[in-house]
């Protein structure tokens, strides 16, 4: 095996585990937002409760967050020497931004959040809750940014001396603004908050499944349904299908890759399910008859481009990206479907509180949330191959020509044995939180709320603590 | 002389490490010795909640400074971080058991799970100052640099002896400045005992950081001769010989703060003395002078820089401006609550 296959290996599987972490900081950031502004707004104890509970996950998350995402920052230059030294003008600046802009955001109030039930009063809190997630999405915009430079190129000419040949910026603007990445970065949004309402949906459901906290529990079913109901249905429309069409316009063949379309044809079909036979060049599946041409063009007589009128141009791994995007759109829907019937059930008499299967569907639904973006991250990824920027830089070039096969092949090992352990290490820490429930206010509290700053004069008055 | 854009992103880039190393410096500090400094769970978690609010945000200045090595100075990030892979990884793997360590440890009651994420932080820590150090230690002394810009060095090859003693005074240094911090930051039995420790620490990083200067005067001239062209350059160790015996002085009239802040003036000195002897280069090559990547040859094209030169500025004061609220707002000594480490 050459290193640049065990570093492509590689950089899926870190930057795949990354991706778990910050949608749900996004998501249950975005949650606790709305449960701060409840309790401020009704000054109900209970909404103080789970702030104090859920601040804890969020910690945890976060954490694992970091510890991934420092890999990700560092991978570009060990693995993808070559590409550092192409792209550096232009992607590293975007990269630089995100740390100035983003990351000190969030490092710096994510210590007032954690620290601050017991600190600040209850709208300072939720000011640094809200820097915090304003934040997270502040660094998903550069770092979408960034990523959507590599997807569609723009902005930039290759200059060749003095060596080596790079890519230089000409224009900030067209760099930071590429045609994909305003609907990329509403797609990553939505999949994120469809996460984080998901996790509530969850967590409530299984404390109602268990009998336990029954109060608590369907306090968080009732916040989180309507969300996750806004945010299923903009998944497959608004926000699905403009991502759709920005493939279509900038990705050709990617689109059809997703869709295992061979022949151009008017009135394509999409596939519901299917399977891509690459050596005969054939898919076949269960179809809609010109649902692709639909949604691609608005128009079911409109010609899409099949893989066998590009000609010599390269194509990746169809039948990979075909089930990654079938996986994700399949969920897509389903998530619609869940969010319809738990909404019915919850409307009708609040049958959804005693419903058993409907309760363990909800208990699963985060998991396929987050298997459906990862889903989607291996379509847009594996669906550009075998560019590392779309059209301009292969992906075989890109790697460090000094770092050998075995070096790579040992840290990959290394990452599966760490991460794994810190996946069931997280899996098992979520797990006893969520079992524990949220306390009780009185063993978390050790100061009365009315005795918190809650103003900025209030917390540059105050004296130091004594003792 | 002028000033161009390279010049003024290597000063930058200087004071962003300069940043992480004050900053993340005291909190591995605290990590390497907070077993030997505690001696119940209590006093455990006091040493870790002096760190726990602000060690995400002192780590963003080492991922900021990546940041500004891959925008400014693309091509010494690649052969950097390319080059070392194996000792990347490395550094990859104790920052990340360091930064679930303080998460995880404080999770469950059980005391064998406390002392094993105890351990698992400690090392890490030392770990971490280790490599740093020695990593800093082959970019002092040079690497074998080839045309192409690639460095082909195994993990022994940069195990050298110099790097090796940059890496024990980094580790040296880091646990005083640490024990610095945390001076400042507790009190009884577990303050005492601190200010036990404080003086011995303070002498080995002395008499270390003095044997490492004596050997690069020795075996690597090149720096010297940078000096000896510029002795105004000498400014910058004797500040910093005069920061630490400040430090020292403050500590004994009871002054914490004021020491600590001598002893992070010391760290910042002394990597401007480093800095000022390998300018204008950023990889020296052992193989070719002419290989040498330097803040001109490696840097991006004035565009870039320019950019990021507007970026900085408009991003930098609102990070300083929020780095300095949360420090004050956890100002004075620790108070350990339910919600934290
Ligand atoms: C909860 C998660 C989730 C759900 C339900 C969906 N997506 Fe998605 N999708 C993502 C989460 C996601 C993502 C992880 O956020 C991706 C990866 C890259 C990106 O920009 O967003 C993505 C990428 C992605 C791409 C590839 C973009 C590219 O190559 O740049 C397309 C074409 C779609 N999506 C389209 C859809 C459609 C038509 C959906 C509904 C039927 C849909 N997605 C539901
Ligand atoms: C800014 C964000 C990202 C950037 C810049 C980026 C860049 C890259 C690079 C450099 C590679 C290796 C070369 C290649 O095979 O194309 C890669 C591969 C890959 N990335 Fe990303 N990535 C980003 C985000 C993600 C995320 C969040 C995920 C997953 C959740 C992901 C999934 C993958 C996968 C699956 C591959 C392997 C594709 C293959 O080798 O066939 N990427 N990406
Ligand atoms: C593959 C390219 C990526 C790189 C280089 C990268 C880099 C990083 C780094 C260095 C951190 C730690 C920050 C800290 O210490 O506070 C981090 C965390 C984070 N990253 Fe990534 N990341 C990548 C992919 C992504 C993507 C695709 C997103 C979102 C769409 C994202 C969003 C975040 C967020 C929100 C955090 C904060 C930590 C958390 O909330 O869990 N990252 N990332």
């Amino acid at each position: 095996m050459d290193a640049v296959l065990l570093s492509r290996v590689q950089f899926a599987l870190t930057a795949s585990f990354h991706f778990i972490y910050p949608p749900l900081s996004m998501g249950l950031g975005l949650m606790l937002v709305v449960i701060g502004l409840m309790y401020v707004r009704t000054k109900d104890p209970k909404w103080r409760r789970l702030s104090f509970f859920w601040v804890k996950v969020y910690a945890l998350v976060f954490a694992v967050g970091v510890a991934s995402g420092v890999v990700q920052e560092f991978e570009f230059g060990t693995n993808w020497a070559e590409y550092s030294r192409f792209v550096g003008n232009v992607f590293g600046s975007l990269l630089a931004a995100e740390g100035v802009f983003a990351f000190f955001l969030e490092g710096g109030f994510l210590g007032l959040m954690i620290f601050g039930g017991n600190r600040l009063g209850p709208r300072m809190w939720l000011l640094a809750t809200f820097l915090v997630v304003f934040g997270a999405h502040f660094s998903a915009l550069w770092i979408m940014m960034a990523n959507s430079w590599m997807q569609t190129p723009a902005g930039y000419e290759i200059a060749t001396t003095p060596p080596p040949v790079r890519a230089v910026m000409t224009d900030f603007w067209q760099t930071v603004f590429t045609p994909s990445f305003i609907p990329r970065l509403l797609h990553v949004w939505v999949a994120s908050w469809t996460m984080g309402s998901a996790l509530l949906l969850s967590v409530g459901a299984w404390y109602l499944l268990k009998k336990r906290h029954a109060e608590m529990a369907k306090s968080m079913v009732a916040l989180a349904l309507p969300f996750f109901v806004v945010f299923a249905f903009l998944n497959v429309t608004l926000s699905g299908s403009e991502q759709a069409r920005e493939v279509v316009g900038n990705q050709p063949i990617k689109l059809a890759s997703m869709e295992g379309l061979w022949q151009s044809q008017s009135c394509a079909p999409a596939y519901v399910v299917g399977w891509v036979d690459e050596a005969a060049r054939t898919t076949t599946g269960i179809s809609v008859p010109c649902l692709l041409s639909l949604l691609a063009f608005w128009d079911p007589n409109a010609t899409v481009s099949g893989l066998d009128s590009f000609g010599a141009e390269p194509i990746p791994p169809v039948n990979l990206v075909f089930q990654a995007y079938h996986a994700m759109v399949g969920l897509g829907f389903l998530f619609v479907v869940i969010a319809l019937v738990a909404l019915l059930m919850f409307f009708w008499r609040r049958r959804l509180y005693a419903s058993r299967w409907m309760l363990w569907v909800l208990v699963v639904t985060v998991f396929l949330a987050t298997a459906a973006t990862i889903a989607g991250w291996w379509t847009a990824e594996i669906g550009r191959q075998p560019w590392i920027v779309y059209n301009v830089l292969e992906t075989a070039k890109a790697g460090s020509p000094v770092v050998g096969a075995t070096d790579v092949l040992l840290s990959l090992v290394m990452f599966i044995a760490l991460y794994a352990i810190l996946f069931v290490l997280f899996l098992f820490l979520l797990n006893a939180k969520i079992q524990a429930g949220p306390e009780p206010l009185e063993t978390v509290e050790t100061a009365s709320v009315s005795s918190l700053p809650d103003t900025f004069r209030d917390i540059f008055r105050r004296q130091p603590r004594a003792g | 002389m002028n000033v161009t854009l390279s010049d003024i992103w290597f000063v930058l880039f200087v004071v962003i490490i300069g940043g992480y190393l004050i900053l993340d410096g005291f909190d591995m500090g605290v990590g390497i010795l907070h077993i030997p400094f505690a001696h119940s769970d209590g006093e455990r978690r006091v040493l870790l909640n002096s760190i726990g609010p602000v060690w995400d945000g002192n780590e963003v200045w080492l991922i900021l400074g990546g940041g500004v090595l891959f925008a400014a100075f693309p091509l010494v990030y690649a052969s950097l971080f390319s080059g070392f892979y194996v000792a990347m990884m490395l550094v990859l793997l104790v920052m990340i058991l360091r930064t679930v360590a303080i998460e995880f440890r404080s999770k469950r009651q059980s005391p064998r799970w406390r002392t094993g994420w105890d351990v698992v932080f400690a090392l890490s820590s030392a770990g971490l100052a280790l490599l740093l150090g020695v990593a800093f230690g082959n970019v002092l002394k040079g690497v074998t640099l080839d045309a192409d810009g690639n460095i082909r060095m195994s993990l022994i090859d940069l195990l050298g002896p110099i790097p090796l003693l940059v890496g024990v005074t980094t580790v040296a240094m880091f646990a005083m400045h640490g024990s610095i911090y945390l001076s400042m930051k507790t009190d009884e039995a577990l303050n005492a005992r601190i200010r036990v420790w404080l003086p011995r620490l303070m002498a080995a990083f002395f008499v270390l950081n003095t044997l490492l200067i004596a050997a690069l005067v020795v075996f690597h001239p090149s720096i010297t001769d940078r000096y000896a062209q510029n002795p105004w350059l000498v400014a910058f160790p004797a500040a910093a010989l005069a920061a630490i015996l400040g430090a020292w002085y403050l500590l004994r009239t009871g002054h914490q703060f004021w020491a600590f802040v001598a002893s992070s003036a010391m760290l910042f000195l002394l990597l401007v003395s480093a800095a000022a002897g390998v300018f204008p280069n950023l990889l020296i090559s052992t193989v070719d002078a002419a290989n040498n990547l330097t803040i001109y040859n490696a840097a991006s094209a004035d565009g870039t820089l320019t950019v990021m030169l507007i970026i900085a500025l408009i991003g930098m004061p609102f990070a300083l401006l929020y780095t300095a609220g949360v420090y004050y707002f956890f100002r004075g000594k620790v108070v350990v609550e339910p919600t934290g480490y």
